[in-house]
């Protein structure tokens, strides 16, 4: 089941301007590569979500930079790169009764994909499985 | 010049003291008798009610500080029954737990007697309608100067806080002529007027505002009375005291203080009398006061009185602008806020580390208090929901300790400066200017 959650890193910045610039710059030192990524701000500080390749490397190095981040596993369903594409990823998910915290996407070429967070992944990749919905693995991405 | 109690008010000076001696004695020697608290204050001080002969003996009896009333919440320095006592009023501590304060019959009575002369120096009469737009109930703002005014004769509108918009249509309706309020809250009706299109001038009866509870400065109640045309009078009093109770008269040139009812010293460094005119630190006993006596009760507040005869006719020493505190409480909307109890709140929610950064400013002279705290690495989550839901609970909390609503803001694990020593945790924007 482990292999279908996906890891996300979750930058936590100080609203400030200047302070995504920081974060871009620690990434680019640290030679991350991004998939997607999105940012929500909270009370008091942001959160920078974003799908990497080697979350672990980056979250070493991140962490090593005194850079606050979490490592948070979502859910990736492959969609289709044309309209009506995530009715149908939203169907599925709704379907399988499951409710989203977040979620964003990314599109590339006509491969697309919607990350979301829920709150008991297991149990939700359990039932988008058994409800036959195909679900991305690290590789896939 | 009208006077409420013009042999008291314009008393020669060596009258009023002879006054102060005679209930100075007597006060010192029922709470020797009957406090359990002063009376071991003054044993350990090696004081007996007998060593007090004149009023400079003052300087021997011990001090009574905030610390005695949280130590003896809630009415452990009470000397009379509760069949005695008439009202309670509250109000917040340093920590925690409030002071709890109760008046007899008498204690309201000379209350109401030290604000109807207040506000009759003001120029007050019955001819006049005065809007209370203070808190009633446990704040004694509202309730004080309501029976002071009633006292007087005028009419009261107890407009309470809140509903700025309405309170200015009953002013205009009435029409009211006086208002006893903060000063930055007459800064907001003054505001409120504006965008209502409300000419206080010309549209409203207003001529005298009563304004306290918060400090401020002469060049506040310059703009002040140049943008509304009021006589823009200070007030001063705390709970302790019983609550509002003294206020310049037409002359503005400071706050008569009462003297049969309160003796000031105002003291230096060292605790000597400080000169006239020399700023110290106020200390306060209230001679009359029955059901919670008050002896040299060091009240935190910094200024200086001129005993010089006022051009009114008053004899009475006035009172001048305070200038800071001996502690570091804050005053915020008229509310007394203690770092402590901010420090409390955090240490009850196991998400947030013990960092944190209070933020005072105003704007319009309106206050707000902004609270920085941090939040602790293991409760960090990308969850907005649960941050949300973990501001909302110490929002709640801090509300509830603090009685005004803080903005508060969570902070990143390790984003709080760490300070070797005592943290400066308290920035203080406003500058009464």
């Amino acid at each position: 089941m482990s292999k279908y959650k996906i890891k996300q890193l979750s930058i936590f910045i100080n609203n400030e301007p200047g302070r995504l610039a920081q974060i871009a710059a620690a990434l680019k030192e640290c030679n991350i590569n991004m998939k997607a990524f999105n940012i929500a701000e909270s009370s008091g500080f942001g959160v920078f979500r974003a799908i990497v390749e080697e979350p672990d490397r980056a979250f070493a190095e991140l962490s090593k930079k005194g850079i606050v981040v979490k490592e948070t596993d979502v859910i990736a369903i492959p969609m289709i790169d044309r309209p009506g594409g995530l009715l149908e990823v939203a169907k599925t998910i709704g379907n399988a009764n499951i409710n989203i915290e977040y979620g964003y996407a990314y599109s590339n070429k006509g491969v697309a994909a919607f990350f979301f967070r829920v709150d008991d992944t297991d149990a939700a990749i359990e039932r988008l499985l058994s409800s036959g919905t195909k679900v991305l693995t690290e590789k896939d991405i | 010049m009208n006077y409420w109690n013009e042999k008291i008010e314009t008393m020669p000076l060596t009258e009023i003291k002879a006054i102060q001696l005679k209930h100075l004695k007597k006060l010192v020697s029922e709470m020797y008798g009957s406090s359990k608290f002063y009376h071991d204050r003054m044993r350990s001080a090696n004081i007996k009610p007998d060593d007090i002969r004149t009023l400079d003996d003052i300087s021997k009896l011990p001090y009574m500080k905030k610390t005695d009333l949280r130590d003896n919440y809630p009415d452990k320095l009470f000397v009379r029954p509760q069949s005695d006592i008439l009202r309670y009023h509250v109000s917040s501590g340093t920590t925690g737990k409030p002071t709890v304060v109760g008046y007899t019959k008498n204690d309201i009575e000379n209350w109401s007697e030290s604000l109807a002369r207040a506000f009759t120096s003001s120029g007050i009469t019955n001819k006049d309608v005065m809007q209370i737009s203070m808190g009633y109930g446990l704040f004694t703002g509202g309730l004080g100067k309501h029976y002071g005014a009633e006292k007087i004769g005028a009419t009261v509108l107890p407009a309470g806080t809140g509903n700025t918009a309405r309170q200015i249509e009953m002013m205009r309706d009435l029409p009211v002529t006086c208002i006893a309020c903060t000063p930055s809250y007459m800064f907001h009706i003054a505001d409120t007027c504006d965008r209502m299109n409300i000419d206080i001038r010309k549209d409203t009866k207003l001529r005298v505002g009563i304004l306290g509870a918060e400090p401020w400065s002469e060049n506040m109640r310059k703009k002040l009375q140049e943008r509304t045309g009021i006589m823009a009078q200070n007030c001063y009093g705390t709970s302790e005291l019983s609550g509002p109770m003294f206020t310049e008269c037409t002359e503005q040139k400071g706050i008569h203080v009462w003297s049969d009812l309160c003796l000031m010293e105002i003291l230096d460094k060292n605790g000597e009398q400080c000169a006239d005119g020399e700023r110290g630190e106020m200390v306060i006993t209230m001679l009359q006061k029955e059901a919670f006596p008050l002896i040299r009760y060091r009240i935190g507040d910094i200024s200086s009185l001129e005993w010089e005869k006022c051009a009114c006719g008053r004899t009475h020493p006035r009172l001048q602008r305070l200038s800071g505190r001996t502690d570091d409480m804050l005053i915020v909307r008229g509310i007394n806020v203690f770092p402590s109890q901010i420090e409390d709140v955090i240490g009850e929610m196991d998400f947030l580390t013990p960092f944190y950064h209070i933020t005072v400013d105003a704007v319009n002279y309106m206050d707000s208090i902004t609270i920085e705290v941090e939040i602790t690495d293991r409760a960090l989550t990308d969850d907005m929901v649960k941050l949300e839901k973990m501001k909302r609970e110490l929002d709640r909390r801090l509300k509830d300790v603090l009685n005004i609503k803080a903005d508060v803001k969570l902070a990143l694990p390790g984003s709080m400066p760490r300070t070797e020593g005592k943290a400066k945790h308290v920035t203080d924007l406003r500058t009464y200017e």
